[in-house]
């Protein structure tokens, strides 16, 4: 690390931001993928909410109302990529193929660069998946009449920012998560195991399934301040106007704690990882 | 040595490449297990809340859920070779020692593996199906096992036949084929509710369009004996499952469609 | 009649370009721009059975599409071609049955599985019968040397030892005729000698036809008795390997180690080619000066230690042949 230490801040980033930039356009590239994804999303989404309509039917008050539900259900699919579903692809295949071991021999902090990789696959692929779903569900569907089945605005000014923020804390989260599944992608030397085991895990807990909310109240304490809430279910609290004032920051404060939390944890785990790796000759 | 004698030998052998790695096998089935399991969970939790969905129960749900899953448990064991046909086969071009040899390429791609770690979410299923069995006062008798099987393997053979058309694809673009996940995946979704909850275009889609109605959601409401809240014909009802058999004989014409034209582009 | 005839075979691709950097990225996500490549112009061969063919010419020159025509996984633009009587791509099953291809950058073997087992389901999709396997497998087993290999998973073998098997793998079903591209790409010595002994007994001792294609020129002079050079999409050359030798026997080279330190030599005729240190090369037309009349010369007005007489090499004259017709690498 000497003589990098030497180097001003923007040439340290440079390496990272060339990743950022060249993965962006790689993902650029994929249309079909950007439509199809879409297409996916707006169905699973449909689905949903045709589901909760059947449920609400005829059913006293609940903890959000059916139009904050649909809400919900709607920011989910708009954020959907935003979730770490599996390890980086390329990490992926570089466990597969043995030139993981390569990855020591860049300058580089093995850590951030693959965090940095993982902050770029996310940000690429939310974009051309948010877009269109915020401009149908926000958009479209008011505009045809159809606004009790769509997305309404923030709850307030306040609520706005709140999301935004908390927004960025779970592109922060998720490629933390992101980055312990490649961790366990290199510990197994094999990519199926751990892709198969985070999908259920972040389904259920980050409120894709069914919004946390409306869980039994007794697993609400355990459901807030578990880490895969960050990922959507606070922040889309937060936009709904559910989490307020000091509900509000609870709710950034667990998101910050989880960041924090697991990447310290993850750098660890990558840093023994590696090093076994090393040993056992990669 | 004829197609079905084949594929067995084909399976056999898939099985035992994949015991060389039991620990990979064990997990990856408790891991689909896990999956299935905790989208069921969401389901109890709604009904724990809620009661009831339109006019239906948890147990006759559970119903809807179970059937679809094995069905789809089935289709996803033997369609592996499908699933990955535009990044193993056409990307690398591996697909032209399947033309290399002499057997038709639909029977080697179901060949390609037999994908054991599938009996998680069958194992799921089934489980949840005891939990329907469990819930719902109706005889089991053999009418009702026997429109079980058939929406079973009709709902496989419909999922094989979406799987099929998705492989299609990939011989005119590399890129993303993620449309097609929407239909089984999401198929599977919708199935597992009854349909007469949703909109009607949405239905009529899941009738008309990609049968998955036809090989589930009514072969059930035959086993419950209930008439269809949208009007469909008794007989209908009965033989819904044919029509995935009928959906599996398209693709694969479809799917010669597109062998060809992989012929005159190479790739 | 010629078991394998090409006529007039044509190939067009139509290949879609993208643009460079990252507008061109976003640019590419609503219009496709669209250009022709001919990867084939109006190839036409013939071969007899038995024969041994070698394929050569530069990358992109068309050598695997006429492979894969021949095969029978791609059918021509325009033109015909029949293989032992049948149209490759349109009696695909039973053409296949017939050919057995190796490719030497991929395996057609289980990756999971030991070799015998591969060998087994491959009995079992070639329909091969069970005692006419066992005597071609015993056959191959021991031509090739494999017999240690059979149990071993296919992922575990060395790129020379998984060749052997791939090569075995292809003639289990007693092909009539075999396809070979590549066949000894990165493989060390031993193996390629192997490899190349291997395909020289099978064609000679059972009459296999064998098409080779190949960039190195050692397995073309130790197999190839004919030579197609396809450069362009088009047939350069079609001729007998002794044919295309004679065509360069208007250069012999003589390399000359002297004794002492001697300046570039200059006699007529003869070009120096070569100056390294004591040692210098000349390449020379052997018709007009006879060597024997140089050696002498040379030996006459300086002291020699060593000198050696020599045909160049044989990658010479193809790729001069590329050159002349344009058909370098793009």
């Amino acid at each position: 690390m000497g003589p990098a230490l030497a180097l001003s801040p923007g040439r340290r980033l440079a390496p990272y931001l060339a990743v950022l930039r060249a993965r962006f356009v790689l993902m650029l590239q994929y249309r079909a993928a950007a439509a199809a994804g879409f297409a996916t999303q707006a169905w699973f989404g449909l689905i949903s909410i045709m589901v909760l309509a059947g449920f609400y039917r005829g059913a006293a008050h609940q903890p959000l109302s059916l139009h904050q539900a649909i809400g919900y259900v709607w920011l989910g699919q708009a954020l959907l990529v935003l979730l770490p579903w599996s390890a980086d692809p390329d990490v992926s295949e570089m466990v597969v193929s043995g030139a993981v071991a390569y990855e020591r021999l860049r300058p580089l902090d093995t850590y951030f660069y693959w965090y940095a990789r993982a902050l770029a696959w996310t940000l690429a692929r939310v974009l051309p998946r948010a877009v269109p779903m915020f401009v149908l569900a926000a958009a479209i569907l008011p505009l045809a009449g159809l606004g009790e089945w769509g997305l309404a605005p923030p709850a307030s000014l306040a609520a706005g920012l709140f999301f935004a923020v908390s927004v960025g804390l779970t592109v922060l989260l998720s490629a933390a998560m992101t980055l312990l599944i490649n961790v366990m992608v290199v510990r197994s030397l094999t990519a199926r195991g751990a892709n198969t085991l985070m999908t259920p895990l972040v389904n259920l807990f980050s409120g894709l399934i069914a919004p946390l909310p409306l869980f039994p109240a007794f697993m609400h304490g355990f459901l807030f301040v578990q880490p895969f809430a960050g990922l959507s279910d606070i922040p889309f609290r937060l936009y709904l106007g559910q989490l307020a004032g000091a509900g509000a920051w609870a709710g950034i404060a667990v998101q910050a704690f989880w960041v924090l939390a697991l990447g310290a944890f993850g750098r660890g785990q990558l840093g023994r990882a590696m090093d076994r790796l090393r040993v056992q000759g990669g | 040595m004829n197609a079905l004698q084949l594929y067995g030998r084909y399976a056999a052998a898939s099985i035992r490449g994949q015991m060389q790695y039991p620990g990979a096998f064990l997990l990856l089935s408790a891991a689909q297990f896990g999956n299935t399991a905790i989208s069921f969970v969401g389901v109890w939790a709604l009904f724990a809340r809620f009661g009831r969905i339109g006019g239906w129960s948890l147990g006759e749900v559970a119903l809807f859920y179970g059937i679809i899953n094995i069905a789809f448990a089935v289709a996803d064991t033997v369609s592996r070779g499908f699933d990955v046909f535009g990044p193993q086969f056409v990307r690398t071009g591996d697909f032209d020692r399947l033309l290399l040899r002499p057997r038709a390429t639909a029977l080697q791609l179901v060949g390609h593996e037999f994908v054991l770690t599938r009996i998680g979410r069958a194992a799921q299923a089934v489980l949840v199906l005891a939990i329907a069995a469990n819930l719902l006062k109706i005889g089991w008798g053999p009418r009702e096992l026997a429109l079980a099987a058939a929406a079973i393997v009709g709902g496989a053979a419909l999922f094989l036949g979406l799987l099929v058309l998705q492989a299609t694809l990939a011989f005119w673009t590399v890129e993303s084929l993620e449309v097609a996940n929407t239909l089984t995946y999401g198929g599977v979704t919708a199935a597992e509710y009854p349909l007469d909850i949703y909109v009607r275009w949405f239905r009529r889609f899941l009738i008309f369009v990609v049968p998955i109605g036809c090989v589930s959601y009514y072969p059930i409401l035959a086993i419950l004996r209930r008439p269809d809240p949208l009007g469909a014909p008794a007989w209908l009802l009965e033989a819904g499952p044919l029509v995935g058999f009928l959906f599996l004989g398209f693709s694969l014409w479809v799917w010669r469609f597109g062998v060809r034209h992989y012929a005159s582009t190479g790739s | 009649m010629p078991q394998i005839w090409v006529d007039d075979l044509s190939k067009t691709y139509r290949v879609a370009e993208r643009e460079a950097g990252a507008l061109g990225a976003v640019k590419g996500l609503f219009r496709r721009r669209h250009r022709t490549v001919e990867a084939l112009k109006h190839v036409s061969f013939s071969l007899e059975e038995g024969e041994l063919l070698g394929f050569i010419g530069p990358n992109g020159a068309g050598k695997s599409t006429t492979i894969k025509i021949l095969s029978g996984i791609l059918s021509p633009s325009s033109g015909a071609c029949e293989v032992g009587g049948l149209t490759p791509w349109k009696d695909r099953i039973a053409h296949v049955a017939r050919i057995g291809v190796v490719f030497g950058q991929r395996t057609q073997l289980w990756w999971d599985l030991p070799v015998i087992e591969s060998f087994e389901l491959l009995r079992d999709i070639y329909r091969v019968p069970e005692a006419s396997f066992r005597r071609t497998l015993d056959q191959m087993v021991a031509l090739l040397r494999i017999e240690p290999l059979l149990d071993t998973p296919v992922r575990q073998l060395s790129l020379g030892q998984r060749m052997r098997c791939e090569i075995a793998a292809a003639m289990l079903h007693s092909p009539a005729i075999l396809f070979l591209d590549e066949p000894t790409i990165g493989l060390d010595a031993t193996s390629k000698l192997a490899v190349r002994d291997f395909v020289k007994a099978l064609n000679r001792d059972q009459g296999v036809t064998v098409i080779l294609t190949t960039h190195d020129m050692h397995d073309i002079e130790a197999l190839a008795k004919r030579v197609i050079v396809i450069g362009n999409g088009a047939v350069l050359r079609d001729a007998s390997l002794e044919a295309m030798r004679a065509e360069a026997a208007g250069e012999r080279r003589l390399v000359v180690d002297f004794a002492g330190d001697v300046p570039p030599l200059t006699l007529e005729g003869v070009a120096v080619i070569g100056h390294e240190g004591r040692t210098q090369t000349l390449a020379f037309d052997p018709r007009r000066i006879a060597p024997h009349r140089l050696i002498s010369a040379i030996t006459a007005d300086h002291e020699v230690e060593d000198l050696r007489l020599e045909e160049p090499p044989i990658e010479e004259v193809v790729a001069r042949f590329y050159a002349l017709h344009g058909a370098d690498e793009a």
